[in-house]
């Protein structure tokens, strides 16, 4: 085993001072001056509609008013992977939300007075709110330009109906597959939506100075990607890439929310119509829910046959995505779902549709388990009733389709190397699989679940990351990336990657938030992808660093570089024992050669990354032929619970969690990772529940009605279990965990439920009204709930 | 009408004019740059904005600035400033928080909880967090920081 120093400690983050003291600064918290504006969004209040007129005269009259801004002002469209929106609503709004005008004024509540007399008329149209009848041929329309707008070569529209996009994945022979099948089962599980809550809402503070530059204060995982969204949409006003700097502090939690442009489209364009004063736009609690992303609800429905020694013969798996008004980010939550929709299982004969469907509900989009979640609600139900109607124990049907390393995935690829099965079997003896537990009382059940879980990141085959590490005179270090700090620690693995290679102690190695006129490329913070990628560039950044050194030290030293070394903050030799030459004396000053002149000067690394095996080109009817995805995260989620069987209440008494990292490079954070994901998880099937009207409005977009987890909701007791099967590509093997945490929790609560009490419910969240309707009155829980 | 207001501040005396209707959050924020105390959801459900107000935790979205006339307030800058409480060393310590935004409002009340009852059971201390919501954590390793920081402290005595 090759041995560390930096790598596999849990160092304190290096963000920890700041967070802790107060220091930390987000976008909100950025002082501006007298001079800063405000914007006031607004809002469509239905959710299909044509807009007939709009009136601003009365806001334009309001004292302290600088400016009102329509769709006519920026008739411009933009989007990550289809560029389907336009920044303000043109003619047709299409969610309850929706921006369909902004005032700018000298202050918040000014603005936000003057917005309220901004007069829109609206013809309202019938709203689509079920992806499964807008799916229907004969339909209302939500977007008669589908086909016409552009989007990555990997997305299939169809014109003249609702679907943005339709991933098909085909292998095998599945007609074969369910003959050879003993027994088949097939069902419909559904999956609403959800608001990912992060505790800092959304916002920006945008200037567009009177030489042409414009500059974004963002609270963003994506600097580089909402660069690349605002030059290419504002290109009608003659702004270039460079002209365009977005700049990131810290954010408060991301969870997919803040990835890709959703409302700070608005704040890049209204800057532009203020130039010479910076304008801030902050979304409130309610704008947070609504005109973000949403996670998209899905029905599912699962056709699997099994032979009766446990064999997946078939996987038959639709999926309909209720995918709002907009899909531009999450059509690609669809593309990830049905690539991988079997879940971590080796199955011969695979179908997977999984179908993008326009709806007149917020758009859809990313968040923390990008449609594995969702999928995995209820492919990880069907598999455990499955095993049980062939009298086989679910954990052992599991293990023996588990999928390992050269397994051929559903689109012809090979399966990395993973530690699934060690994943499985420490999970199983965490959660004491077989071993029967006493109730708590006479009307308590106590159930167990095991359900397996995988993730790739889902990103385009040229998503790429940099890094620019320098050396300052005391032999510390900055590093430059653009990675993004949104919680889960990158600053301090970047900067633990380094440490392991130039052996400068992390406590002198500074990393901070990106900028994106300073900081060198990266796609976006997104997919746990960053901690294997962004850290292959600062590993590939380091190693430069470290060859200039050697390169010099030849030069000016005349010994051969192989025979050299670092150590301790210096360079030694292993033919010269008791030379050493500390990084102080030189990484920045150069190095004296004999001649008393210098040679060298300021140590600069540069590092790239950038998947080259990756293509997303696969069949369109099959999906066979690319490698659309880099690599599987892979893990097991296991649970304990107790459910009071009068009143369906589940008090959850132990999860145990096991992910494999690859290497775990800060075990600590990683552990963080698990605790965190594995609350988030468990409040989406137990606490969290979006109601919309039959208007399509939602009906409680706030703290008090959408109920998140508090420090009273939480589980007894977490085991949180690293498991580190190296990932061959990975900075010293790791890959990331971040958003795998999340993925199975619905589905082993919903398992243990059925477990504990007989009572299989098919549709999330899992509340105790449902739970105890179906043990007590199943005839009324079937008339309620599908 | 204006009103002219005077409070402590982390220990300083300020003076200044406010609407009737200016809430304590933004008056913090926006007039004296007091930037620890954020804004999640101007309603009193999430805690972020909490400050130390004549001894007692508060959410300052739910104050009016003209109710703070003549009191205390102290923020996480004030807890901070004469070098970090034995809380906050063990929270950066031991990677309890991840993005930190609710970091302000947790430290704040496990301050007061602390002060208040140097030995919390493990329910006391959730109890104490309760109305500070955090999305990054699952708590239990800020729960986990808290009861250790008493059982060290009471080691101490």
């Amino acid at each position: 085993m090759e041995h560390f120093k930096t790598i596999g400690q849990s160092v304190p983050r290096i963000d920890g001072l700041d967070k802790v003291s107060g220091a930390a600064v987000y976008v909100d918290d950025i002082e501006f001056g007298p001079g800063l504006l405000y914007a006031c969004v607004v809002e469509s209040p239905f959710a299909h509609a044509k807009i007939l007129s709009i009136d601003t005269s009365k806001a334009e009259k309001v004292h302290g008013v600088v400016k009102v801004l329509t769709g006519k002002d920026f008739p411009w469209k933009f989007g990550l992977y289809m560029k389907d929106r336009y920044i303000f609503a043109q003619n047709t709004v299409r969610f309850v939300g929706e921006q369909v005008a902004a005032v700018v004024a000298c202050d918040a509540k000014t603005a936000l007075r003057a917005a309220a007399l901004v007069e829109v008329k609206y013809q309202e149209l019938t709203p689509v709110l079920d992806p499964v009848k807008a799916f229907e041929k004969h339909s209302e329309l939500l977007h008669p330009g589908i086909g016409q707008y552009s989007h990555v070569p990997w997305f299939f529209p169809k014109k003249d109906t609702n679907i943005a996009h339709w991933r098909k994945t085909r292998k095998g022979d599945l007609d074969k597959g369910f003959k050879e099948a003993d027994v088949i089962l097939e069902d419909t599980y559904r999956v609403p939506r959800y608001a990912h809550c992060a505790i800092e809402p959304h916002a920006i503070t945008g200037l567009y100075d009177n030489a042409g530059r414009l500059t974004l204060w963002s609270a963003s995982q994506s600097p580089f990607t909402q660069r690349n969204v605002f030059a290419e949409a504002l290109s009608p006003l003659g702004i270039t890439h460079k002209d365009v700097r977005v700049i990131t502090p810290y954010v408060g939690g991301g969870f997919g929310g803040k990835a890709g442009v959703s409302m700070e489209i608005i704040c890049a364009a209204v800057a532009t119509a203020v130039k010479g004063q910076p304008v801030k736009l902050l979304w409130n609690r309610a704008q947070e829910f609504y005109n973000t992303y949403q996670r998209q609800g899905v029905v599912a429905k699962i056709k699997m046959g099994v032979k009766k020694d446990g064999t997946i013969t078939a996987i038959e798996h639709t999926l309909y995505w209720d995918a709002g008004a907009y899909v531009e980010y999450g059509a690609n939550v669809v593309n990830a779902a049905g690539l991988s929709a079997t879940g971590p299982y080796k199955v011969d004969n695979v179908k997977i549709d999984s179908i993008c469907i326009y709806t007149n509900l917020p758009p859809g989009g990313p968040y923390r388990g990008f449609g594995y979640s969702e999928f995995g609600f209820g492919l990880e139900s069907h598999i455990d009733r499955i095993a049980r109607q062939i009298k086989m124990d679910p954990v052992a049907f599991r293990r023996k389709n588990a999928i390992k390393a050269g397994d051929i995935l559903p689109y012809g690829a090979e399966m990395n190397p993973n530690g699934l099965h060690e994943c499985l079997d420490k999970v199983e003896k965490a959660i004491r699989w077989g071993h029967e537990e006493k109730p708590s009382g006479p009307n308590k059940a106590v159930g167990k679940s095991l359900v397996l879980l995988w993730k790739a990141p889902a990103m385009p085959p040229n998503a790429s990351s940099s890094a620019f590490l320098k050396f300052n005179e005391d032999g510390s270090l900055n590093i430059l990336v653009s990675g993004m700090e949104i919680g889960q620690g990158l600053l301090t693995v970047m900067a633990q990657i380094a440490s392991e290679v130039l052996t400068v102690p992390v406590s002198k190695i500074r990393v901070e938030t990106p900028d994106t006129d300073r900081n060198p490329y990266e796609w976006q913070t997104v997919g746990s992808h960053v901690t294997w990628g962004c850290g292959n560039a600062v590993k590939r950044a380091a190693i430069d660093a470290r060859d200039q050194i050697f390169d010099l030290v030849q030069r000016v030293h005349c010994l051969d570089k192989s025979e050299l070394y670092l150590e301790g903050e210096s360079v030694k030799c292993r033919t010269k024992k008791d030379w050493s030459l500390p990084f102080t004396g030189f990484v920045i000053n150069g190095m004296q050669a004999k001649d008393y002149t210098f040679k060298g000067g300021p140590i600069m690394g540069r590092g790239v990354f950038l998947p080259e095996f990756a293509s997303a080109i696969g069949d369109p009817e099959t999906g066979q032929g690319g490698k659309p995805n880099v690599h599987y995260t892979t893990g097991a989620g296991g649970v304990i619970l107790e459910v009071d069987k009068e009143t369906g209440k589940v008090k959850i008494l132990k999860v145990a969690l096991a992910v494999d990292a690859g290497k775990a490079i800060n075990p600590e954070l990683c552990e963080g990772q698990i605790v965190g994901g594995i609350l988030q998880g468990l409040a989406t099937v137990l606490y969290e529940d979006m109601r919309f009207s039959d208007k399509g409005k939602l009906l409680n977009p706030n703290f008090s009605d959408y109920k998140i987890p508090t420090a009273m909701d939480i589980p007894d007791e977490i085991v949180p279990i690293l498991v580190e099967v190296a990932q061959p590509d990975g900075p010293y093997g790791a890959r990331g965990v971040g958003e795998h945490t999340m993925i199975p929790a619905a589905s082993m609560v919903v398992n243990a439920v059925a477990n504990a009490t007989g009572a299989r419910i098919k549709s999330m969240p899992v509340t105790a009204e449902k739970i105890a309707l179906a043990i007590n009155e199943p005839q009324v829980y079937a008339k309620l709930f599908k | 009408m204006t009103h002219t207001i005077s409070f402590k501040l982390n220990g300083i005396a300020r003076k200044l004019d406010v609407e009737p209707n200016d809430v304590l959050i933004d008056v913090l924020r926006v007039k004296l740059g007091i930037k620890s105390p954020k804004i999640g959801c101007d309603a009193g459900d999430c805690g972020t904005c909490t400050v130390i107000f004549n001894g007692k935790t508060v959410r300052s979205c739910l104050v009016l600035a003209i109710e703070a006339d003549g009191g205390e307030i102290v923020t996480l800058e004030g807890i901070s400033k004469n070098g970090l409480s034995p809380l906050q060393k063990a929270f950066a310590e031991k990677n309890s928080f991840q993005c930190g935004f609710c970091a302000p409002g947790i430290i704040l009340s496990a301050t007061e909880l602390l002060k208040n009852n140097p030995a919390p059971s493990r329910h006391e201390i959730q109890e104490a967090i309760a109305g500070n919501l955090c999305r990054c954590t699952g708590y239990a390793p800020l729960i986990d920081i808290i009861a250790g920081v008493a059982k060290n402290k009471a080691k101490k005595r």
